[in-house]
């Protein structure tokens, strides 16, 4: 059928599968938005308040199913506001398409109204992106777009489009959604080389990152652990990987990680990493990083293999496969000395915790645990509470921990909650402080107008805590633009977007107000009193090791 | 440090080249020579990149390049199965003191004459970059006044090609 660009856009983006786009319209982009009209019965679009919220919501969208998210934007600033969004994808490897109107082709490299050179801003941090000169390309870039994004290590691409090209006409032929490309197999000699050095070690350390629950290998990994008898941690991007309370599951690793995790990963003399990175926040530093340890590193992403860390054995291929190859030569293995060590690693942990009473962060959480359902979606913002959120969330099903891992940005979080509760058809969960919310509350518009149950949990200290933390201990408590002081009162503000709210002092108060914001008919702000010298523990100063972790700060 | 000189196969398109530069440039890899060509057909174009460092640094810089779309082949070409050569052209100052000795080295690595004019001569000389490196250490006891490189070409040995390799 004679169809122009804008329908083919629309068209292509329903026979791909996708339900929803998020967005914001302008000039370049008018004949997109014309379609959306007309085709408003087949495709949703929810409209933002800025192009950043939309991006974040499409990245929460398909962090919360492996979809990929889909965000319009308009040419010039409506693009370049997708930049931060698009970042944050490209660092958490999540499969995100965004499409961005650009003027016609005969005004291009003209500095005309709203032009910018996104795919020239957007080259480092998308996977690929496309410049479509002629309406005859349109349908099969778009398709090649998302055959991109979910192949291999998932990621963004941009697809720019200008205006002419919307209006142009062409044929059109609805075809089947793309499939990821076959990933690449890891070879024998190196499975069997793996095989050999985990059945030779004693002290084995499953290591697991984002990969995993891209590549859907939880079972293989369990299967695994129990073969070899070894206990499992994840990076930021594994959580929700397995259920926090998994048995063998130590929890986090790195930076703020669990104490448990974090020494056992030190003294294993086998580490297993599967779909991670040995990002800085991991290994701090890297020359003191698990010194007796071999690695075994599989990732879909070859370049991951010797760029942070050298390893003794890496294998590029999808998670899933390679396991499913490796299991059969494992030798089942017992190491009673190693689980008593790490056992006795979870008792110092247990012994240090955090047991006092109160509204302490961890008592916040541990508040909200007992609300969440299985399927209920956590996302988080950046920064303190992100890591008390990280360190306590029960997660029960993968997909279901949602965080600026990478990028860590600020901002991230309200956008990608409502991201979230598209993708599930859930009730979402937003853990965020004072400082992250101010920077994207704009979005409480978005949440209001289409009914977005989302539960925002402010963790409100009155400062940018991680970062004062940071001042707190190395810069001799000089806490430059760190005291917030602000006098906004979130839950009038709340109130001024249309949506409900109230205030927790105590956890009885935040009890409460979870149970009325549990119920509530969109979204709900809960403004959580924390005090301002709250610390994330433990920490790993920046570049450290484990002789450096910090788990109690003095006077 | 070791040299290495890499050829990668691309989708001839616009852009490639500056997806290619700007992989390099954001993470830090430091390239030598790099050239960029047509090649037997409409839909590739050939890269030849050179550049020193350890071997990690060879199998990320390789590896990083395998991530983008547009690259179609990569193959590290070493001396003992490869073939390259750099081509020169060489602007020195012509009079009659130095006339005969620079024509002389110039015969001597079998560099031909370009131009020749009153004040200049213009040599061409191709080989591989040691023996274009020697000519300019030679020619610099005279007067250069410009130089140009086009930097390495290489192919394999033999009747293998780049097109057979789809990975490493």
């Amino acid at each position: 059928m004679l169809l122009s660009g804008a329908d083919i856009i629309v068209k292509t983006l329903i026979e791909q599968g996708c339900d929803v786009v998020f967005g914001y319209p302008g000039g370049q982009i008018i004949h997109v938005y014309d379609s959306l009209y007309k085709y408003s019965d087949e495709l949703q679009h929810v409209l933002t308040a800025h192009e950043q919220g939309a991006v974040h919501a499409a990245d929460g969208y398909a962090r919360s199913t492996g979809k990929p998210g889909v965000v319009f934007a308009t040419s010039g600033p409506g693009a370049t506001n997708l930049v931060t969004g698009i970042a944050t994808a490209f660092l958490d490897s999540v499969p995100l398409i965004a499409i961005t109107g650009n003027v016609p082709n005969h005004q291009i490299g003209t500095d005309s109204f709203q032009e910018i050179d996104i795919t020239g801003i957007t080259l480092p941090i998308t996977k690929h992106n496309y410049f479509v000169g002629s309406v005859e390309d349109l349908a099969d870039t778009i398709r090649e777009a998302f055959r991109l994004a979910i192949s291999g290590r998932p990621g963004p691409v941009l697809v720019d489009i200008p205006k002419d090209v919307q209006i142009a006409k062409c044929e059109y032929e609805p075809e089947e959604a793309v499939t990821p490309d076959e990933p690449f197999a890891a070879k024998e000699i190196r499975i069997s080389q793996a095989a050999e050095c985990i059945n030779e070690c004693e002290r084995p350390f499953i290591y697991f990152g984002g990969g995993l629950i891209t590549s859907g290998a939880k079972d293989e990994m369990l299967q695994l652990a129990d073969r070899i008898d070894a206990p499992l941690g994840c990076s930021m991007m594994g959580l929700s990987g397995v259920p926090t309370d998994h048995p063998r599951f130590l929890g986090m690793q790195g930076m703020h990680g669990h104490y448990a995790c974090s020494t056992a990963m030190h003294n294993a003399d086998c580490i297993i990493a599967l779909g991670a990175r040995f990002n800085d926040r991991v290994t701090g530093n890297r020359t003191k990083f698990a010194p007796k340890a071999k690695i075994v590193h599989i990732d879909v992403d070859g370049s991951e293999l010797s760029k942070n860390l050298s390893d003794a054995h890496g294998l590029r291929g999808d998670l899933k496969q390679t396991l499913l190859k490796l299991l059969p030569l494992i030798k089942e293995s017992k190491h009673p000395e190693w689980q008593t060590k790490i056992e006795g690693f979870k008792a110092v942990e247990l012994a240090n915790s955090d047991r006092r009473e109160g509204l302490t962060p961890k008592n916040a959480i541990m508040a909200l645990n007992r609300k969440l359902c299985p399927s209920t979606p956590v996302c988080t913002d950046v920064g303190q509470h992100q890591m008390w959120a990280a360190q306590y969330v029960n997660c029960k099903a993968p997909r279901r921990f949602i965080s600026s891992g990478g990028l860590g940005t600020m901002g991230f979080g309200l956008g990608a909650a409502i991201g979230a509760a598209y993708g599930t058809g859930e009730r979402s969960v937003l853990i965020t402080g004072d400082g992250s919310f101010g920077m994207c509350l704009n979005e409480l518009a978005t949440a209001v107008t289409y009914n977005v149950p989302v539960v925002i949990l402010l963790m409100n200290n009155g400062v940018l805590g991680m970062v004062r933390q940071w001042q707190t201990l190395f810069f001799d408590k000089h806490y430059s633009n760190t005291v917030l002081d602000r006098k906004t009162d979130f839950v009038s503000l709340a109130r001024a977007f249309g949506a409900e709210g109230e205030k927790a002092t105590t956890v009885e108060e935040l009890e409460k107000a979870l149970v009325n914001a549990f119920a509530a008919n969109g979204p709900y702000l809960i403004d959580c009193t924390i005090d301002k010298d709250e610390f994330v523990l433990p920490m790993l100063p920046p570049g450290g090791s484990m002789d450096d972790i910090i788990t109690k700060v003095g006077e | 440090m070791n040299r290495y000189t890499v050829a990668v196969l691309v989708r001839n398109q616009f852009g490639v080249l500056n997806r290619v530069t700007s992989m390099f440039r954001r993470r830090q890899f430091n390239i030598s020579t790099l050239t960029v060509s047509e090649t037997e057909t409409n839909e590739y174009s050939r890269i030849t990149v050179v550049f020193d460092g350890e071997e990690n640094y060879k199998q990320q810089l390789i590896n990083q390049l395998y991530k983008l779309p547009d690259i179609c082949s990569i193959k590290e070409l070493t001396v003992e199965n490869s073939l390259c050569s750099e081509l020169m052209l060489i602007k020195m100052e012509n009079n009659p003191s130095t006339r005969e000795d620079i024509r002389a080295a110039a015969q001597a690595f079998g560099a031909t004459i370009m131009e020749y004019s009153k004040d200049s001569i213009v040599f061409q000389l191709t080989g591989d970059s040691r023996k274009i490196d020697d000519f300019i250490n030679l020619m610099r006891d005279y007067t250069i006044l410009e130089i140009c490189r086009t930097g390495i070409v290489s192919l394999e040995r033999g009747s293998t090609t780049i097109r057979k390799v789809t990975n490493l």
